[in-house]
């Protein structure tokens, strides 16, 4: 059998690697800059706690009513949010990360600032590789259809993906509204796993591990996006006997990786994820078109 | 009551000017979220207190010298977290700064402890009434010095050649490059000046409230980003701007409704401005060509 702490420790890694899998359907093959998917963590979390504990769901019944719920979320901050290019989306999603953040901390049901207790366990390694299973799946169907295709162009170039005749703000929902819908369903088995949740658990540090997930395993790379996930998770719990100098060593790492290979660990080999020189460009290009105002 | 709150927000207000201006300096000319700038600010308010506290330097010294040390420390965060990605992606660059953020602030926990520090103000407390306002001397010092700061700021980009060359820099960076600038030099003095203010932000805040820690660049970084962006990031009288209005609004929402969603104000009001100009209040409109 494996110990508690390997067991929590893989347990982890395959929540975080719905969380990445799913952010990376935002950012890197959309190309939508998300800074607050902990945000809906945290509505999947509290949602699907309040199901099991108030209303008292089957397991399987809550996880779905939390990913709905952020799912919703999703859309609902989609709609004025997607408007936005670039970094005023990335600040918009941190902003709105804060605001779920501090609400929930003066809440009532969500017991505030003493977090929610007293969660029944139900998640299971098995229940957490089937989740993960089922995530990369849909993921999967999605980017290999026509929406999938929609959304790939708007990442390439929005302007030329509309005037193709892809409705850019419905695409853009969409993938917000299903990455949405998937972190919250992660949220869920976090909250049914740890048993304790707080507001502060699902803050903006959280969703900044997400995005270092997916940039460090290789943006619009799935592949790319499970190894960033297990490689931030392992980390931080290989370093642990650095003790104090844990976070240090882990801070330069992020530093010397991304000098090392900037594309990320898997940049460059996904069928769908475009050529190295063209995301550069494409992301290069965002900062031209605002240094040119 | 509200002219009380709205001084008060004032003085909170120029200080996230301050720590906005190194966030807008920066991403004016390399386009990229300084995401230890908090840290800096963090920086300079140790090396002021460890200064003035255990080596009795006199405090405007203290204050100037605070504001070198972080300059530094900026620089070379930028010689060696950012310079390297300048060509990558974006979200690369953004990636190492977060790295260096996470790198500085574990630093100054290990060598300063997690406990915190107390910064004694240097000035006698003294408390000028009116029947209408009350306001501190350490605060009409916090006001002083910021806006000077601001405008010492304002005449080295406006006038100075250095400053010009920062513009040029700004508008297209091949472009002045070849205008025989040095493109490289010209970061590097971005950083050290963005990196001084965001320091004299800090030393500020920790005279202010008299406590000095590792983790006390989060969130007023954040807030100074926030602002950053909430004036058009890139603009400078933009951070001015959109510091000052962050700051009364937060304490407003902290007088007015409630004082638990004060820092949810403050991002509330960014998302309604951003709502109604997306690239905030003083950016300009954007362009796009296929």
């Amino acid at each position: 059998m494996i110990s508690t702490y390997y067991l929590q420790i893989i347990i982890l890694a395959g929540i975080n690697i719905i969380m990445a899998t799913s952010l990376n359907l935002i950012v890197g093959y959309t190309g939508q800059l998300s800074i607050g998917h902990a945000a809906f963590m945290s509505l999947g979390a509290y949602a699907s706690a309040i199901a099991t504990l108030h209303l008292g769901f089957p397991f399987i019944a809550a996880l779905l009513f939390g990913a709905v719920v952020a799912g919703l979320f999703g859309v609902l901050v989609g709609i004025p949010t997607l408007r936005l290019k670039g970094d005023y989306l990335a600040i918009a999603t941190l902003g709105f990360g804060e605001i779920v953040r501090i609400i929930f901390l003066n809440l009532q049901i969500t017991g505030g600032a003493v977090g929610l207790r007293g969660i029944p366990k139900q998640t299971t390694l098995l229940w957490v590789i089937a989740a993960a299973i089922f995530t990369l799946f849909v993921l999967r169907r999605i980017l290999n259809s026509r929406v999938g295709r929609a959304l790939i162009a708007i990442r390439e170039d929005e302007t030329a993906a509309e005037s193709m005749g892809i409705n850019t703000m419905y695409f853009k929902t969409l993938s917000f509204g299903v990455g949405a819908f998937f972190a919250g369903f992660g949220g869920g088995l976090f909250a049914h796993y740890f048993r304790y949740i707080h507001p502060n658990v699902f803050g903006f540090m959280r969703s900044i591990e997400h995005l270092c997930m997916v940039v460090l395993g290789g943006l619009g790379n799935m592949w790319g996006a499970m190894l960033g996930a297990v490689a931030l998770t392992a980390i931080p719990e290989l370093l642990r006997a650095g003790a104090e100098y844990r976070l240090l060593a882990y801070g330069a790492i992020l530093v010397l990786m991304m000098r090392a290979r900037p594309q990320g660990l898997l940049g460059e080999s996904e069928q769908t994820g475009g050529s190295i020189r063209r995301k550069i460009r494409i992301f290069s290009r965002g900062a031209d078109t605002l240094k040119k105002t | 009551m509200f002219i009380q709150q709205l001084v008060n927000g004032i003085i909170l207000g120029s200080i996230y000017s301050l720590i906005a201006l190194g966030y807008t300096m920066v991403y004016g000319i390399i386009m990229l979220i300084n995401f230890a700038h908090g840290e800096i600010y963090m920086f300079g308010a140790f090396a002021g207190m460890i200064l003035v506290v255990f080596y009795n330097v006199p405090f405007f010294l203290a204050f100037l010298l605070a504001m070198a040390f972080a300059g530094l420390v900026g620089l070379t965060v930028e010689y060696l977290a950012y310079r390297p990605l300048r060509r990558s992606s974006r979200l690369a660059a953004l990636i190492s700064a977060i790295g260096a953020s996470i790198f500085l602030q574990n630093l100054a926990l290990l060598i300063m402890g997690a406990r915190p520090y107390t910064f004694p103000s240097p000035f006698i407390p003294k408390v000028y009434q009116t029947s209408f306002l009350t306001i501190s001397k350490l605060e009409l010092i916090i006001l002083a010095i910021s806006f000077l700061l601001m405008f010492a700021l304002t005449f080295f980009i406006q006038k100075t050649k250095i400053g010009k060359a920062m513009r040029a820099a700004a508008q297209d960076m091949d472009t002045a490059s070849l205008m025989g600038i040095n493109v490289n030099l010209i970061i590097s003095i971005t950083f050290l000046v963005g990196s001084a203010l965001g320091a004299a932000a800090g030393v500020m805040v920790g005279i202010y409230f008299r406590t000095v820690t590792p983790m006390m660049g989060l969130m007023p970084g954040l807030k100074g980003f926030v602002a950053a962006v909430l004036g058009g990031i890139g603009r400078i009288p933009g951070a001015m701007l959109g510091g000052l209005l962050l700051g009364v609004a937060e304490v407003m929402a902290a007088a007015y409704i409630s004082s638990q969603y004060r820092d949810a104000a403050a991002f509330a009001i960014l998302i309604l401005v951003l709502f109604f100009k997306p690239t905030g209040l003083m950016g300009s409109f954007m362009q796009e060509k296929v």
